[in-house]
């Protein structure tokens, strides 16, 4: 549905965004991540024909962003970063005006925009004027307009941005709902976030892509991915050594003194496996008593923070 | 390929065209009314009507001496419009752009599938109702004068029709600085100046004093870019072709330059 080719933007001196190529298909929910200022906002900004981009194609429903942009846009449902909305419109009425301005009429509209209204939990406010709305309800308002033509690819910017918990949790079950059928991209800040809703993650970095995979796949790649995380109830000083001695583990990491808390990783990290089983058993002979054992998966974070800030060591 | 062929692609490409037109259209309308519905449900279009119908009857009765002429003309009430519309339509347009930049809707109008154009004249359409709609609520000067005496009410028709292009002029160069600008005050304050050359171009007090300095023609020519001009000989009753095209081009002309404006930012 979305094909971003070789997508470059320079502002004056600055490359915003620097080569970027990805697509996403039907059925794709599409995470993207970064530090702030790493052109996430720009690349949705080009994606939805808001700025052309300096170099590179945009194609959505193999409609050329910059050549078709009506054909394009009336396929694309987008959540713009900071959610505006006419501030002097009622709910209800802004979007009755979106609607109008995706095509629908009469009783299509109405329907359309009482769908939204329900969806989004607008019923209570689709009455009050926007400006009188709070910062969660106005978001949900920005929402609503997105979606209100049920489009077939939906572009977020940061939408769970200022909500609380339990309206995050509403907006993200909602779009992984609605990702079974349509195409979406959303920005977040929020890693674990990424887990519980995309299909795929991409990081992007001073306007490049430095990762992109599922986010199990990525959190491979995160240093502790593959160790083995142990805890005792009592220890005495020998159980460093004697871990280390096992086939197969490399360094040990103390985390923790009391209890006392290690972490085991392989001596390579392909050859993960059966080391957490190895280790049990060693527990076993020499009787330790062991609070945790388990092989971690890697965190989102670490990752993050090792490929957005290469000159820094991830910590613990 | 057949003829019948042929013809069906054209007539395919013709409705094609027919649904795009009225697709512009419906789009400019939808603009248009919420625009309207912007001013109205807030204060400002009733601020303006009032201060405007305030002004406009002050200037006429109390300045120009409406009643002290003993003229059944309306000439005293066309004479103020340049100078009234002068800060009140930069009033009116100074949001207009701005206000969308500011509150960043312009970024949810113009990823709609609409063309900037659209969006362009249906903003500009609804501002220009409402300064209509303050220039049709003086119709009270109207059935004074025509009660009091017999006036020439052809005149009067064309000096409504030339004070209207005159806002419109106005107000397409307010559409103009509110897109240069998120800031109301600077938007303001550029309109108003490129309105104030307008009018002083044209302005005899003015142009009598440039003739001094250079050549009568090119007074001439430099005047006849002045919206005094063509506001005045509209005024005396004469609807000329050139008078209209002039204020049509302004704004043409201006929107036109709000358009490559809006283009340059988004372009960064």
């Amino acid at each position: 549905m979305i094909r971003v080719q070789e997508l470059r933007k320079y502002f004056g001196q600055t490359k915003a965004v620097n080569g970027v190529s990805f697509t996403v298909e039907k059925g794709e929910v599409l995470g993207f991540l970064g530090p702030n200022g790493a052109g996430k906002s720009t690349t949705m900004r080009m994606i939805t024909g808001f700025i052309p981009p300096t170099e590179g194609v945009v194609s959505v429903g193999g409609f050329d962003v910059v050549d078709q942009p009506l054909q394009a846009k009336r396929l694309i449902g987008y959540l713009p970063e900071s959610a505006p909305a006419y501030s002097e419109m009622s709910v209800r009425g802004f979007l009755g005006f979106i609607a109008e301005l995706r095509g629908l009429r009469g009783g299509a509209k109405r329907s359309a925009v009482d769908r939204a209204i329900e969806m989004c939990f607008l019923g209570s406010v689709a009455h009050q004027t926007v400006e009188t709305l709070s910062k969660g309800y106005r978001h949900r308002t920005c929402f609503a307009q997105s979606i209100i033509h049920d489009p077939e690819v939906l572009i977020m910017d940061e939408p769970t941005e200022g909500l609380d918990p339990n309206q995050k949790h509403e907006v993200r079950t909602l779009i992984r709902r609605m990702g079974e059928r349509k195409a979406i991209i959303f920005s977040t800040h929020i890693l674990e976030e990424v887990e519980a809703v995309c299909s795929r993650a991409i990081i992007i970095d001073r306007g490049r892509i430095v990762a992109n995979g599922t986010p199990a796949e990525l959190k491979q790649r995160s240093h502790s991915a593959g160790a083995v995380r142990v805890q005792f109830g009592q220890s005495d000083s020998s159980v460093g050594s004697k871990l280390s001695q096992i086939a197969g583990v490399g360094e040990v990491v103390t985390l923790g003194q009391s209890p006392l808390t290690v972490r085991v990783f392989p001596k390579e990290k392909n050859a993960a496996e059966g080391l957490a089983r190895a280790i049990g058993e060693t527990a076993a002979r020499e009787r330790w008593q062991l609070e945790e054992l388990h092989t971690e998966e890697g965190r989102l974070d670490d990752v993050f923070r090792s490929i957005t800030l290469p000159d820094t060591k991830p910590t613990t | 390929m057949s003829e019948a062929t042929l013809t069906a692609i054209q007539a395919q490409a013709a409705e094609r065209r027919g649904v795009r037109t009225s697709g512009a259209l419906a789009h400019i309308w939808t603009i248009v009314k919420r625009e309207l519905a912007g001013y109205f449900e807030s204060p400002i279009a009733y601020v303006f009507i009032v201060i405007f119908l305030l002004l406009a009857g002050f200037f006429t009765f109390m300045v120009a001496g409406f009643f002290e002429r003993g003229e059944a003309s309306l000439e005293p009430f066309f004479l103020w419009h340049p100078w009234l519309y002068l800060f009140l339509v930069p009033a009116i347009g100074m949001r207009m752009w701005s206000e969308e930049r500011r509150l960043g809707t312009m970024e949810l109008l113009l990823t709609m599938p609409i063309t900037p154009w659209q969006a362009i004249v249906g903003k500009f359409l609804a501002s220009w109702l409402v300064l209509g709609l303050a220039l049709l609520l003086t119709f009270p000067v109207v059935i004074t004068v025509n009660y009091l005496g017999n006036p020439d009410n052809g005149v009067i028709v064309t000096g409504y029709i030339g004070s209207f292009l005159l806002a419109g002029a106005y107000l397409s160069i307010a559409a103009m600085t509110s897109a240069l600008t998120r800031n109301q005050v600077v938007s303001f304050i550029l309109a108003v100046v490129i309105c104030l050359f307008l009018v002083l171009v044209g302005y005899s007090p003015v142009t009598n004093l440039l003739v001094h300095w250079a050549n009568p023609w090119l007074v001439q020519a430099i005047s006849s870019f002045s919206v005094m001009t063509h506001f005045e000989s509209i005024g005396k009753g004469v609807l000329d072709s050139r008078d209209i095209l002039y204020f049509l081009s302004v704004i043409g002309f201006s929107l036109f330059t709000t358009s490559v404006i809006l283009r340059s930012h988004r372009a960064g």
